[in-house]
């Protein structure tokens, strides 16, 4: 049900550009206005999240630690993941975002009759959002080639490393590939596992089929019906530099590509996709173990009512003395 | 009670099959075995808790107070201005379903509410309901739902059914804690008076007698005295046990079911024995006599309430620095709340063996040191007379608990003693141990006998275990760190693979130690004729 109400939600936008950008041809609203808006909403979102976030303060040292511990000279600790210095931090930071190093320990569980339970590694889900992270971060960097002129060397060389296959005019990008097959693979295990099924929601499915419609307008766009690139530069070109045109000879595919774009721009800050930045908060990852070296602080904290000691020797005072325990009151 | 307990082949068949019925529409039945009784009035009214009534969760009236709903909204705002955690776990969850089944409880029921992200979800829904634009416009789209009593009853019923093992927490790319996310819900519940007994009552034991047993200072002191005594009949040599006595070097704290529980005992046996053959000077304390910290479960203010006596008694008694034994969510509190909530501990003295001289740099601002941390140095150092064939008679597993594992990461240290104490050791399979271990399936206080059912199918993957290697490796014994282990690994044990002990790191270094004097040991702590060596 959700998945389908994406499906409609996807078809819906694109339907709106048809209309907006074809039948009405209300080019400079699609061409300028709403990329403006979406930058707009992406700035304004990301920047109200994260202030909320920060604003928020860690009162308690709670690291998930898995790992050796850093304790006995000659007991090797596992600095990784189980960090205790800032550096070991950044270091499990890095595994987490580049490699996405806790996804990669997945296991599947399943009960065989007995009951037996077995544990097998399961590394698709890792390598599925491994590939398709990896390849939407390439095909964005390569797309700087339309918003700066001469175009840099590094964008160049992506390209390069992107096409090193040299098949087919134009060239191939492997990421083409990859980020498709990515996709397509996180959609369909969400749709045909029972289980993942039950407790996706509308807003796991939309992204999916969003930013694949936007990588299958690209790949459209790229190797099938061409699109007039310098009049796409220019576009880009006059949106950075705040001086926009809208060049003409840019079709239709063009706008849906450009609206879908604009509309995960804007929605980007409002949902789940924030994993983004939230994943470099996270308590659980961001904090070395050092709780017993090193006093965190709760800027919180608060008196709370105790049982002193005091108070315990009072209440039982005739059991103390009895017992032959030491008191405090009886110097 | 038992008798309506199923059978194991009966528990054992899970249905994994999610329910037509959608998650969103809070449905709870509460059937005996699988749930935890309501806090008993006087208990709660002892810790100054609010709402306090005589109610069952399987009453149709919850009698919650008039602005119940309030109550909670507040609170969840309160606690989302609190904890940056919190925040960030109602807000980046993608879904991908890694900890879907890393849930010893998911394993054990096939409740797709035992997922951890839909437990995660219960109260997300209702986060997204009040407190995003997104969920206040696009409602059950966006995944928000109302928050109506029905919602109150599946929280209580699923938030009591999870351990806060923080297992899904390692498989997580964001390392979302469910354990952080059911604390929040239980401080939620607690705000309105829907608190379980097996937390309130511990919890207002400690707080009144110094432990969750409710032991009083006379009872304490005849434990031990009888520890002591037990100790002398089976090794010939009395050792001295103070309590309350200020200037010693250490104070050391325990788990109260050390001392009044079995196969717990064995272990303080254990204890005594090392103490007084490497000559250390510490002193237990009647006051600061539980380490472990219901508080915990119930909500951070209670932690903190409960824990301040450790160091109050430090104080007082004038110690160096404190030893802590073997337990688990125990070590939770001590390695990542206890400086924080009631430190600084700047009266006492960086922990250093007088022993070995080791100073432990890694507890040098709590000081405060794990008695595994403690014994595998002296190992290392050479400073213990063992003879682990007096462990022949055991072929022994280690079992991680939850909190020394994934909150604290003390691996290879029991294993090291182990190692050194016993000759017959095995691994259970690498899925199951270190940071992947699996919870005995009762722990933050939901180790009840009316919970029977639910701790069964929860302690199912760690049972499952042991059998492997019981059948592959002949084990009989499952050592551990933790006192709620050793309470509820045995019934566990018993049901899903009989034939199976619990016991403690240190009763076997109890056993295995050579103590000057001593007389000729052919029993071990429990009495059990050691085998001859050709046992095996």
């Amino acid at each position: 049900m959700n998945a389908f109400i994406s499906f409609l939600a996807v078809g819906g936008l694109i339907a709106m550009v048809l209309i907006g950008a074809g039948t009405l041809q209300l080019k400079s609203l699609f061409g300028v206005i709403i990329p403006y808006a979406a930058i707009a909403a992406f700035l304004a979102g990301v920047v109200y999240r994260v202030i909320g976030w920060a604003k928020s303060p860690v009162p308690f040292n709670i690291a998930t630690t898995c790992g050796q511990q850093n304790s006995l000279p000659w007991i090797k600790s596992n600095k990784l993941d189980n960090p205790s210095s800032t550096l070991g931090v950044i270091g499990r930071m890095a595994l987490e975002v580049l490699l996405f190093r806790s996804l990669f320990r997945n296991t599947k569980a399943e009960l065989r009759t007995g009951p037996r339970l077995t544990y097998t590694a399961n590394k698709w889900l890792w390598l599925g959002g491994l590939v398709f992270h990896w390849s939407f971060l390439i095909v964005f960097l390569r797309h700087y080639r339309y918003f700066a002129e001469p175009v840099p060397g590094f964008v160049r060389l992506l390209q390069n490393i992107d096409g090193f296959f040299q098949i087919g005019v134009p060239i191939i990008y492997i990421t083409n590939i990859t980020i498709l097959a990515a996709l397509s693979f996180l959609f369909l295990r969400r749709l045909f596992s029972a289980q993942l099924r039950y407790f996706s929601l509308f807003a796991d499915y939309f992204p999916l089929l969003l930013i694949g419609s936007i990588a299958a307008t690209g790949v459209l766009m790229r190797y099938f019906f061409k699109t007039d690139i310098v009049a796409v530069k220019e576009l880009a070109m006059g949106l950075v530099s705040f001086n926009p045109v809208v060049p003409d000879g840019l079709g239709i595919l063009f706008y849906v590509h450009l609206f879908l774009v604009c509309v995960l721009v804007a929605y980007f800050p409002y949902g789940k996709l924030m994993h983004m930045g939230g994943v470099l908060l996270s308590p659980t990852r961001n904090l070395p173990n050092n709780s017993r070296s090193r006093r965190h602080i709760n800027p919180w904290d608060y008196p709370v009512k105790v049982h002193t000691y005091e108070e315990w020797e009072e209440e039982f005072a005739d059991k103390i003395k009895a017992a032959g325990l030491p008191m405090e009151k009886d110097k | 009670m038992a008798e309506k307990t199923p059978k194991p082949e009966e528990l054992g068949r899970i249905d994994y099959h999610p329910p037509k019925r959608s998650w969103m529409d809070p449905a709870v039945e509460f059937r005996h075995g699988t749930f935890n009784y309501a806090a008993v009035p006087e208990r709660a009214e002892y810790l100054g808790l609010p709402n306090v009534r005589k109610w069952q969760p399987t009453d149709a009236d919850w009698k919650l107070p008039e602005n119940w709903k309030e109550i909670i909204l507040n609170g969840l705002k309160e606690r989302l201005e609190r904890y940056r955690s919190l925040k960030i776990f109602m807000d980046i969850c993608v879904r991908c379903g890694a900890c879907a089944d890393k849930c010893h409880f998911f394993i054990g029921s096939g409740d797709p509410k035992n997922m951890p992200v839909l437990r995660a979800e219960l109260l997300r829904s209702v986060y997204r309901n009040d407190f995003t634009l997104a969920g206040k416009i696009m409602g059950k789209m966006a995944g928000a739902r109302e928050l109506t009593k029905e919602v109150v009853k599946e929280w209580f019923y699923y938030f009591y059914q999870c351990t806060e093992c923080r297992r899904c927490s390692v498989f997580c790319p964001y390392g979302i804690d469910t354990a952080e996310i059911t604390m929040m819900v239980r401080e939620l519940l607690n705000l309105i008076g829907c608190g379980i007994d097996w937390i309130t009552t511990p919890a207002a034991n400690c707080f009144r007698t110094g432990n969750h047993l409710g032991i009083q200072p006379h009872g304490f002191k005849d434990s031990i005295e009888f520890a002591v005594d037990e100790l002398e009949e089976l090794t010939g040599i009395r050792v001295d046990a103070p309590i309350n006595e200020k200037g010693k070097n250490v104070l050391f704290v325990i788990p109260s079911a050390d001392y009044f529980g079995t196969p717990h005992y064995y272990t303080l046996l254990g204890y005594l024995a090392l103490f007084h053959e490497i000559g250390l000077s510490y002193t237990f304390s009647a006051y600061a006599s539980e380490g472990g910290n219901f508080g915990l479960f119930h909500s951070a203010e209670m932690m903190k309430r409960l824990n301040n006596k450790i160091y109050a008694e430090a104080r007082r008694l004038k110690v160096k620095w404190i030893i802590g034994g073997e337990c688990g969510h125990m070590w939770r509190v001590l390695h990542q709340y206890m400086d924080t909530m009631n430190g600084p501990a700047d009266f006492l003295e960086q922990p250093v063996s007088p022993v070995t001289g080791t100073r432990f740099e890694n507890a040098r601002s709590t000081k405060m040191v794990h008695i595994c941390e403690f014994t595998a140095d002296l190992i290392k150092h050479g400073k213990l007379k063992l003879d682990p064939s007096r462990n022949n008679h055991w072929n022994v597993t280690f079992h991680d608990s939850c909190n020394p594992s994934r909150a604290m990461g003390l691996l290879e240290e029991p294993r090291y003693i182990l190692k050194n104490v016993c000759n017959n050791f095995c691994e259970m399979p690498e899925n199951t141990i270190r940071e992947q271990t699996f919870c005995c399936g009762s722990g933050s206080g939901l180790g009840t006998d009316e919970n029977l059912e639910m701790r069964l199918r929860g302690g199912l993957p760690r049972a499952n275990a042991v059998k492997f290697v019981k059948e592959k490796h002949g084990v009989n014994l499952l050592t551990c760190i933790c006192a709620i282990d050793k309470a509820t690994l045995p019934p566990l044990l018993e049901y899903w693979v009989p034939g199976v002990e619990v016991a403690g790191v240190h009763e076997l270094v109890g056993n295995a130690l050579i103590m000057k004097g001593e007389k000729k040991r052919d029993v071990d702590l429990r009495g059990t004729p050691l085998s001859t060596g050709e046992d095996r």
